[in-house]
C-alpha cells in the first residue's frame, strides 16, 4: 500500500515519534543515569554541608561560625594546622625530592629499596603508621626512648607534639613526593644539564642554575599537594595531637562531634573553612602545574647520564638504608613485635620468652574482627566496581562524545578531590540524618562515601585509558553496523579493560583502608578494619591492635601486589 | 687538531639498543658487555667539518659524547692539539671533566633552557667562566649581541627562549655553543628535529657559518645527504667501527664495502669474479655478461667481488649503441616512476633488476626492450666481506 501520499497529521506524528525515540535511546538513557549519579554524589553532600552549617532549628544562623571560630583558641587552631601541614610538607619534600634526584640522576646504591619504600603509603595505612610511631617514640612507652634513656637520661623524643606530628605525617607522605619528583626528573631532558656542563659550568652551578629552576614547578605543586593532604589528614592529629590538646581542623571537627550534644553547626563551620583551604590549595597547584610547564620533549629517548657520586656514594648509601629502616622496617617491625606480646614493653630476654600468638588467637575469637574484615572487603570490591563502571561511561562521555556540557561532567567528577575525607563524612551525615531513606547506620552509607571519595581517581584512570584508544577503532565498529551499546561493550570495554582493572584495584586498596570518612559514618556492628583499629587504640589495646594491623598489612600486601602486577601493564598511577 | 686513538666504550649488556655487537670474553670485560664503540681512531684537521655518519646504534653519538666528556670511555686516547682530554692505558686514567674541556656542543634537542631569555641562554657560558678569565659584564653583552647578530637572533634577545620556533632554537643553541669561541664544536644531529624544508635551508646556513668562522667541527648524523653536503671528511660507522673514511665524493663514488654502498645512496649490486686487470681497469665476469670497472682496489685475480652501480650511472636507450660504448647490456623495462626532477626505471636483466635514474625527458613504458650502458669510471668494485 505504498500509493497513498501521507496526510499532514500522520507525517507530523511520525516526526514527533522519531524525535522522541531519538531522545529515549539506550545511549541517552545510560548517559543520563550516569550524569545524574555523578552530579548527585558530587553536589548533594556539599549542598547539605552548607545547609547544615548555616541553618539551625530556627532558620538561618551564623552561630555555628561564632561558636567554632569565636573562642580564643582560634588563633592557636590555625597556627597548629598550618605549622603541622607546612612542617609535614617540608619534611616530605626535602626527603622525597632528595631521594628522587639520587635515584634518577646518580649512581646511588640500593635503588631497589626506593620503590619498595614508595609502596609504603599504600601498604601501611596512616593509622597503623601513626600507631607504630607511638610505639617507637612515645615518651612513656616508645622503644627508641627506652633504648637511649640510659645514655642521655630521660626521653628525648616526644611524638605527641607538633614536631612529632609533622615528622610522622611528613615521613608517611615522603614516598608520594618521591614518585611525583621521579616523574618530574625523568621527564626533564638531561641534555639541558649536559649543555650547561658543556658551557663550562661546574656541577654545583648546574644544579643551582638549571636543575632547580627547571624542577621548580613540580616542587611547588608537590608542596601544595602535600600541604593539602596534611591539612586533610585525620589519623595523625587525632592519635598524636589530642593527647596533649594540640588541635588542628580535622581533629577539632571530630572532637566537636564527639562531645555531647554534638554541635553540628560548629562542626559544619569548621568543615567549611577546611574545605575552602583545601580547595584553594588544589586550585593553586593545578594552576601552577599548568602555567609554566618546562618539560621539553625531544625526539630521542633520553639516555640519562648518571652522575658519579664518588666518595659520597657510601654516605648516600648509608642514608638510604637509614631512610628505609625509618620508614619501612621500623614501623613494620614494631607492629609485628607488639602483636606477639601479652602486654607492650621494651625488648629484653624475658620478653622474648613470653612471645606467642595469643593476640592472633584472640582475634579469631573476636566476632567483630571477622565482621570488620568482611565489611572492608565488601566495601572495597563494591565501591571499586561501581566507580569504575560509572566512570568508564562518564569517561567516554567526556573524551569521545560531542554532547554539549560534557566538560561539566568532567569537573563534577573531580569535585570530591577537594573535599577532605572527614568533611565528606560530615556532609553525608548531614544528608542522611535528614533523608527519609533509612541508610544511616548501614554499610550502604559507607559505600556512598567511598564511591564519592574515589570517583576522581576512577575518572582519571578511565579518561587516561580512553585517550590511548584511537577513535577510529570505535568508528570502524560503527561503520560495520554496530550500535552505540554494542560498540561500547564489544570494542571499547575490552580495549579499556587493562586501565579499568588497574583503577579498580587501586580504588579497592584505598577503600579497604579508608578511615577519615568512615569515622563519622559507621555505627556499632558495622565497623570496618580501620575503625576497629581506631577503637582498639582508644581502648589502649596495643597488642590486639598490632595483631589486627599485621593482618591488615598482609591483606594489603596481597592486594597491592595484584595491583602492581596489573598496573605494570598499563602504567601504575600513584596517589 | 683532534686525535682519537683506539677508543673503546662498552655498556651493560641489557641496553641492547646501542649496539648489537657482542665480543667474546677475550678482553678484561665481562662477555655480556656491549661494544658501542669498538676501537676507533681518526684525526680531524684544523678547520674541517668532520662527520660521523651511520645508522642508529652504530656508536656515532657515543663517540661524540666521549669527546665531549659526557661519557667515560673504557680505553683509548682523546687529544686536542697537545692537550690530553682522555687517556687510559694500564690503569692510569686522565679524564678532563666535561665542563673543563672548553668545547662547544649543540644537542639534538637543542637543550635551550626554558627558564631563561634568549640573551641569558647565549650568555651562560661566559657568565660561568672562572672569575679570573671571565669578561666584564659589558664585554659579555657585546660578545653575546655579536654572536646573536650572526645568528640573526639579536632582535629576539629579550624574549623568553620557549617562544622561539624550532629553527630559531637551533640557531640559539649554535650561538651558545660558539660564544666562547671554542677550539672544537660538537654537533649531535642538530638538524634532525626540523621539518624537511627548514632542514635544507639550515644545512646551507650551517655550512656557510662553519666556513666563515673556520671552527673545527664534528658532526653526527644518520642522514647521508646532510653528511655529503656538509662535510670535508666523512667517517661511515657501523657497529662501533669505522667502515670507511674519506671525502664525501670518494665515499659516494668508491664505496669500499657493501654496507657503505647501501647506506649512502641507492645502488645496484652485481656479483661476479675478477677475470682480468689492465692497470686500473678490471674485467668482471658476471652471470649476465662482462663488466669493465675502473678502480684501485686491491683484489686478486679470480676473487669474488660485487660491482656497485649507482642508478644515475646507468644510461638508457631504446636503440643499441652497437658496441661503440663499454658495458652495454640489454633488458626489459619492468617498472617506471616519475619523480619530478627525474624518472626512475627498473630494468630486468637476467636475474637482476637494475634501477636507473635518468633525466625526465627520457621515459620508457614498461614492457619495452631497452639497452643499458654503464660508464666504467662510475662503477665501483666492492670486495666481498669475509
Amino acid at each position: 500500500m505504498a500509493t497513498a501520499s501521507p496526510t499532514f497529521p500522520s507525517a507530523w506524528s511520525r516526526r514527533l515519534s522519531t524525535g522522541l525515540r531519538g531522545l529515549l535511546t539506550l545511549k541517552a538513557l545510560i548517559l543520563l543515569v550516569v550524569v545524574g549519579v555523578i552530579a548527585y554524589l558530587a553536589l548533594v553532600p556539599l549542598y547539605y554541608l552548607l545547609w547544615g552549617t548555616f541553618f539551625g532549628e530556627d532558620g538561618f544562623t551564623l552561630d555555628g561560625f561564632a561558636r567554632a571560630y569565636g573562642d580564643g583558641r582560634m588563633g592557636q587552631l590555625i597556627f597548629n594546622s598550618l605549622a603541622f601541614s607546612i612542617g609535614a610538607a617540608v619534611i616530605s619534600l626535602v626527603v622525597g625530592t632528595g631521594l628522587a634526584y639520587l635515584n634518577v640522576r646518580t649512581d646511588v646504591p640500593f635503588k631497589g629499596l626506593f620503590f619498595a619504600a614508595s609502596m609504603i603509603p599504600l601498604i601501611i595505612p596512616g593509622i597503623l603508621y601513626t600507631v607504630s610511631w607511638i610505639l617507637l617514640a612515645s615518651p612513656d612507652i616508645g622503644l627508641i626512648n627506652a633504648a637511649v634513656e640510659p645514655i642521655v637520661g630521660g626521653s628525648p623524643l616526644n611524638v605527641f607534639s607538633l614536631w612529632g606530628m609533622a615528622w610522622v605525617e611528613g615521613l608517611h607522605l615522603s614516598p608520594i613526593v618521591f614518585l611525583l619528583m621521579v616523574a618530574a626528573f625523568r621527564s626533564m631532558d638531561p641534555a639541558l644539564e649536559e649543555s650547561a656542563l658543556m658551557s663550562g659550568a661546574n656541577k654545583w652551578t648546574v644544579f643551582r642554575k638549571v636543575t632547580v629552576p627547571l624542577a621548580r614547578p613540580a616542587i611547588v605543586a608537590s608542596v601544595l599537594i602535600m600541604v593539602v593532604r596534611s591539612l586533610e589528614s585525620f589519623e595523625v592529629p587525632a592519635l598524636l595531637g589530642l593527647q596533649n590538646g594540640i588541635y588542628v581542623f580535622t581533629s577539632r571537627i571530630y572532637f566537636t562531634l564527639r562531645t555531647y550534644p554534638p554541635d553540628l553547626n560548629a562542626a559544619g563551620a569548621l568543615a567549611t573553612g577546611l574545605l575552602v583551604l583545601a580547595a584553594l590549595g588544589v586550585l593553586l597547584s593545578n594552576r601552577l602545574g599548568k602555567g609554566r610547564n618546562f618539560q621539553t620533549v625531544s625526539g630521542k629517548g633520553f639516555r640519562p647520564r648518571r652522575m658519579e657520586l664518588g666518595r659520597l656514594r657510601g654516605v648516600m648509601g648509608a642514608g638510604i638504608i637509614l631512610y628505609f629502616i625509618l620508614t619501612v622496617l621500623a614501623p613494620l617491625a614494631v607492629l609485628i613485635y607488639t602483636s606477639l606480646l601479652p602486654f607492650y614493653r621494651a625488648p629484653s630476654m624475658s620478653v622474648f620468652g613470653e612471645m606467642g600468638l595469643q593476640n592472633y588467637r584472640e582475634l579469631l575469637d573476636m566476632e567483630q574482627a571477622g565482621t570488620a574484615l568482611k565489611n572492608s572487603l565488601i566495601l572495597g570490591v563494591g565501591s571499586a566496581t561501581l566507580v569504575m563502571l560509572f566512570m568508564a561511561i562518564a569517561g567516554w562521555l567526556v573524551v569521545r562524545s560531542r554532547v554539549p556540557g560534557r566538560q561539566i561532567v568532567d569537573q563534577l567528577s573531580f569535585l570530591p578531590l577537594v573535599i577532605p575525607g572527614l568533611v565528606l563524612g560530615l556532609s553525608l551525615a548531614f544528608v542522611y540524618l535528614r533523608s527519609p531513606i533509612p541508610i544511616y547506620g548501614t554499610l550502604f552509607i559507607l559505600l556512598i562515601a567511598y564511591c564519592t571519595r574515589y570517583m576522581p581517581y576512577g575518572m582519571r584512570y578511565a579518561v587516561t585509558s580512553m585517550h590511548q584508544i584511537s577513535s577510529e577503532l570505535e568508528e570502524s565498529a560503527q561503520a560495520c553496523g554496530a550500535g552505540w551499546w554494542q560498540t561500547f561493550r564489544r570494542v571499547l570495554l575490552p580495549l579499556l579493560s587493562p586501565g579499568l582493572i588497574a583503577g579498580w584495584v587501586y580504588i579497592m586498596v584505598v577503600s579497604f583502608r579508608e578511615l577519615s570518612s568512615s569515622i563519622l559514618l559507621y555505627s556499632p556492628g558495622n565497623e570496618v578494619l580501620s575503625i576497629l583499629i581506631f577503637e582498639q587504640y582508644v581502648n589502649g589495646q596495643f597488642t590486639v591492635l598490632s595483631a589486627l594491623g599485621v593482618v591488615m598489612v598482609l591483606t594489603l600486601v596481597v592486594l597491592v601486589s595484584i595491583a602492581y602486577k596489573v598496573g605494570a601493564k598499563v602504567g601504575l598511577k600513584q596517589d | 687538531m683532534l686525535r682519537i686513538e683506539q677508543l673503546v666504550k662498552t655498556f651493560e649488556g641489557d641496553r641492547r639498543r646501542r649496539s648489537r655487537r657482542r665480543k667474546q670474553s677475550e678482553d678484561d670485560h665481562a662477555p655480556t658487555r656491549v661494544h658501542a664503540v669498538d676501537g676507533i681512531s681518526f684525526d680531524v684537521e684544523d678547520g674541517q667539518l668532520f662527520t660521523l655518519l651511520g645508522p642508529s646504534g652504530c656508536g656515532k653519538t657515543t663517540t661524540l659524547r666521549s669527546i665531549a666528556g659526557l661519557e667515560k670511555p673504557d680505553s683509548g686516547t682523546i687529544k686536542l692539539d697537545e692537550r690530553v682530554l682522555f687517556a687510559r692505558k694500564d690503569r692510569r686514567t686522565v679524564n678532563v671533566a666535561a665542563n673543563e674541556r672548553g668545547l662547544g656542543m649543540v644537542f639534538q634537542s637543542y637543550a635551550i633552557w626554558p627558564h631563561m631569555t634568549v640573551f641569558d641562554n647565549a650568555a651562560f657560558p661566559l657568565q660561568v667562566m672562572k672569575r679570573g678569565s671571565r669578561p666584564s659584564k659589558r664585554d659579555i653583552a657585546d660578545k653575546v649581541m655579536r654572536v646573536l647578530e650572526v645568528m640573526e637572533l639579536h632582535q629576539l634577545a629579550e624574549r623568553q627562549a620557549t617562544k622561539l620556533s624550532g629553527g630559531q632554537q637551533q640557531r640559539l643553541a649554535l650561538a651558545r655553543a660558539i660564544v666562547t669561541e671554542p677550539p672544537l664544536l660538537l654537533l649531535d644531529e642538530p638538524l634532525s628535529n626540523l621539518d624537511a624544508k627548514l632542514r635544507e635551508s639550515l644545512r646551507f646556513e650551517l655550512k656557510r657559518l662553519q666556513r666563515e668562522l673556520g671552527i673545527t667541527s664534528i658532526y653526527v648524523t644518520h642522514d647521508q645527504i646532510e653528511a655529503l653536503a656538509l662535510s670535508s671528511q666523512v667517517a661511515v660507522m657501523s657497529e662501533g667501527r669505522i667502515e670507511q673514511l674519506g671525502r664525501p665524493r670518494e665515499i659516494y663514488e668508491n664505496p669500499r664495502s657493501r654496507f657503505v654502498a647501501e647506506f649512502i645512496g641507492t645502488s645496484n649490486f652485481i656479483n661476479g669474479v675478477v677475470a682480468d686487470r689492465q692497470g686500473d681497469c678490471f674485467t668482471v665476469e658476471t652471470s649476465e655478461g662482462r663488466l669493465l670497472v675502473n678502480g684501485t682496489v686491491d683484489v686478486a685475480m679470480g676473487a669474488d667481488v660485487v660491482v656497485s652501480i649507482r642508478p644515475e650511472a646507468v644510461d638508457l636507450a631504446t636503440r643499441s649503441w652497437d658496441g661503440t660504448v663499454p658495458n652495454e647490456w640489454s633488458g626489459t623495462v619492468t617498472n617506471r616512476a616519475f619523480l619530478g626532477d627525474s624518472v626512475d626505471h627498473v630494468i630486468g636483466v637476467g636475474k637482476y633488476h637494475i634501477r636507473n635514474r635518468s633525466n625526465p625527458s627520457i621515459s620508457v613504458a614498461p614492457g619495452t626492450d631497452v639497452y643499458l650502458c654503464m660508464d666504467p669510471a662510475k662503477l665501483s668494485l666492492v670486495p666481498l666481506e669475509g
